[in-house]
């Protein structure tokens, strides 16, 4: 479904990203782990298709497309969805409407007709029964006065109404306590089948005994430096990630 | 608004914004003109070209009068004309502008099937229809086009319940104790140098009368159009509602692309009496001008609205997207005790586009309460400046005021200004005064991207969320196209 090789980005002249290969089958769920600055949240922004990155060489195909050739919203369109670390508000703009108006939006992209009013409740109904989600967080003005967990759960409440391919989780589990990460992950755990795929970029391992990986992989200086199963998480959890990056630096000198 | 009219405008908005690609790539979709033969004064004004509307318009002999009289008030304000607004502008050549023109139409029609197919299809196309099909909205119609009135649908069942609705030559006409009554009151001739101006020049308008405890049944609009160069247009309404009654009344106004400005100078005067309520919401789309700031229309208004009678209520509703310089301030007397008005607005400044534009809310009864939500969109090269003042009288005992002015800016070169005049005289007056600035995000913008949708629509979602408190306050008919219009006013401001 994905497949990024040799990716190079960066900003405002500094290369971030240097030569990322990965590649991402349906059905399976990947996790990216890494220090500080490895450039895990710039994997998520450039796949997402965030504009002040400049991509200095590489590609990445999706679902068989040229997906740095696509703007943000029809990368999203084509299935592929981003789950904020930090989820913005919009004033005055009720969720309901806001996910209404994206729903339509990938609709149109695709041909069909956008869902009448009634159709639309009806689909919002079914999910909010099983993402567990109650009436009142949707009809407050997105995101605004939310917790963190309630920005969360409206991120992959999202998720649930656009039923996306590829789902890129940034950072889900920060700034969350324990029964919030339990909910997202319930929430993404109901939603993962075996035509789509789940991307996690994480810091911490803790997230990873909720949203089981079939796949691990160690981004350090803007390179997968280390692959591996859910072990080598709790490997990391041990060690912390100063082995990896001692192994990879004497590699460098040699 | 009720829960079921929210979610309403909310299924339309979407309705409404899956076109919003066709039309924002479109050019300002009302610039066409009629072919109409027009019957036109010569450019200038003198008494003669004021005798020349007059007779145009075979009016009585004191209305000729006052019109008179008025003009010879304005020629001595030349000095008074206002300078003090945010707005540059080069001066204004009263000389070489047209005060008179009327399509040519034989004689007055008996019914909308005399009046000129020409015509109707030119309201056809700014999407009015004159037909009596607008029972469904339950709209009564008064279409106006350059300076004179073009039908009135609905009169007959409007008339039953002694509601008076016609054109303001008609009033003259019909009704001319109730005009000589009233109109002035609340807009002095004097009270300022455009409204001197109007007053000796005005063509037409809508003429409104609510009798005693009769609640109009039906949304009442006027929807003007400019169409010849350089006329300009000078519209006066009048809206009297008597003890006990109420009117919701709508104004829409459209104009075609020329090179050169147009001056439109109108004066709107309403009357409340006791427990009696006026509504008046307006959503205006004049020309604004090209990008780069040529052509547009001047729109220079006095609005007032006395709340005379007790328990009185007025509530001014406006959604301003044209026009290449806005000048008014919809304002309300609170006079009569415990009576209440109402200030919403949403001014939109795009490209080029100078708007100085407000209210005043002067207490001078007991209990009054005045609420004033102001929101302020900029975007290109544009100044947008809210203007207002809340005034309380020294014997206004127990004065109440709310209000809010927000600023969104869209970009880095246009430019939003407040400017709140406070003068409290009594000691038990509540005034409260909120007032915020924001920009829309880049990141608003890019997290919407990912969620598919593209940043035109995206602007215009946030813009409208923006916008929300003040669009809840339209009747239904207007909230869809107002919706509409924000959207493609601001078309290429995020680059």
């Amino acid at each position: 479904m994905l497949k990024i090789h040799n990716l190079r980005a960066g900003i405002e002249g500094r290369e971030i990203l240097n030569g990322i290969n990965l590649e991402i089958k349906a059905g399976e769920v990947h996790a990216i782990m890494g220090p500080n600055g490895s450039g895990k949240s710039t994997l998520a922004s450039v796949l997402a298709g965030k504009q002040n990155y400049e991509i200095t060489g590489g590609t990445v195909e999706f679902l068989g497309k040229d997906l740095l050739e696509l703007s943000p919203e029809a990368r999203a369109a084509e299935g592929l969805f981003l789950a904020f670390q930090y989820p913005i508000e919009i004033p005055g703009l009720s969720t309901t409407n806001f996910i209404k108006t994206a729903v339509n939006e990938v609709r149109k992209y695709h041909g069909k007709e956008p869902l009448d009013a009634v159709s639309f409740l009806k689909m919002m109904k079914q999910k909010m029964a099983l993402m567990n989600i109650d009436q009142s967080l949707l009809s407050r003005p997105l995101n605004e006065g939310f917790s963190g967990g309630e920005k969360k759960r409206n991120e992959i409440f999202q998720m649930a109404m656009l039923e996306p391919k590829l789902a890129i989780l940034d950072e889900t589990d920060s700034g969350l306590d324990i029964d919030a990460i339990r909910v997202v992950s319930n929430g993404v755990n109901k939603l993962k089948n075996k035509d789509n795929a789940v991307l996690m970029v994480t810091h911490y391992q803790r997230l990873l005994d909720y949203i089981v990986p079939d796949f691990v992989h160690v981004l350090y200086k803007g390179r997968i430096v280390k692959s591996g199963t859910k072990e080598l998480a709790l490997e990391l959890e041990e060690r912390g990630y100063d082995f990896i990056k001692s192994e990879v630096d004497v590699e460098q000198e040699a | 608004m009720s829960k079921e009219n929210y979610d309403h405008i909310e299924t339309n908005v979407n309705e409404g914004l899956s076109t919003i690609e066709k039309t924002v790539l479109s050019d300002y979709k009302y610039g066409f003109v009629t072919d109409i033969e027009a019957d036109e004064a010569p450019k200038g004004l003198n008494e003669d070209i004021i005798r020349f509307i007059s007779s145009k318009k075979n009016e009585p002999e004191w209305m000729l009068e006052w019109r008179l009289k008025a003009y010879r008030q304005w020629l001595r304000m030349e000095k008074d004309e206002p300078k003090w607004a945010n707005l540059k502008y080069p001066p204004i050549n009263y000389q070489d502008i047209i005060y008179y023109s009327a399509p040519k139409q034989k004689d007055k029609p008996k019914s909308l099937d005399e009046v000129d197919p020409e015509l109707r299809k030119t309201f056809e196309k700014l999407g009015i229809s004159l037909s009596e099909q607008k029972r469904l909205t339950g709209v009564a119609v008064d279409a106006v086009i350059d300076s004179v009135s073009i039908g009135t649908s609905f009169k007959e069942q409007l008339s039953e319940l002694g509601i008076i609705f016609c054109s303001m030559s008609e009033a003259i006409q019909e009704h001319p104790e109730l005009v000589k009554k009233y109109l002035s009151t609340v807009v002095p001739v004097t009270d300022n140098y455009f409204a001197a101006l109007n007053a000796a020049v005005f063509s037409d308008g809508s003429f409104c009368y609510i009798p005693k405890g009769v609640r109009c049944p039906m949304e009442l609009s006027t929807y003007f159009r400019i169409n010849a160069e350089n006329t300009g247009q000078f519209e006066r309404t009048l809206i009297v509602a008597d003890e006990g009654s109420y009117v919701s009344y709508l104004e829409g106004c459209t104009a075609p692309m020329r090179d050169e400005n147009q001056l439109h100078a109108a004066v709107v005067e309403l009357i409340a009496m006791d427990n009696a309520e006026i509504k008046y919401s307006t959503v205006q789309n004049w020309y604004p001008g090209d990008k780069n700031g040529i052509g547009g229309i001047y729109n220079f208004v006095t609005k007032r609205g006395i709340c005379q009678g007790l328990n009185s209520k007025i509530s001014w509703t406006q959604v301003e997207t044209g026009s290449a310089i806005t000048w008014k301030y919809p304002s309300v007397i609170l006079k009569g005790d415990n009576s209440i008005g109402e200030f919403y607005s949403v001014a939109v400044t795009n490209n080029h586009q100078q708007a100085d534009t407000g209210t005043k809310m002067q207490h001078i009864g007991k209990n009054t309460k005045s609420r004033i939500v102001s929101k302020g969109i900029s975007a290109g090269f544009s100044n947008n400046s809210y203007r207002g003042l809340v005034h309380v009288n020294k014997k206004a005992a127990n004065a109440r005021n709310f209000s809010q002015c927000d600023s969104l800016l869209l970009g880095d070169k246009c430019g939003a200004h407040t400017f709140p005049y406070i003068e409290v005289r009594n000691k038990s007056a509540v005034v409260e005064h909120e007032a915020t600035t924001s920009k829309i995000g880049e990141d608003q913008i890019f997290y919407c991207n990912q969620r598919g949708i593209d940043t035109e629509t995206a602007v215009a979602l946030i813009v409208n969320g923006f916008a929300r408190e003040v669009m809840n306050q339209l009747p239904m008919e207007f909230a869809v196209e107002a919706q509409k219009l924000l959207a493609i006013s601001l078309e290429g401001s995020v680059g």
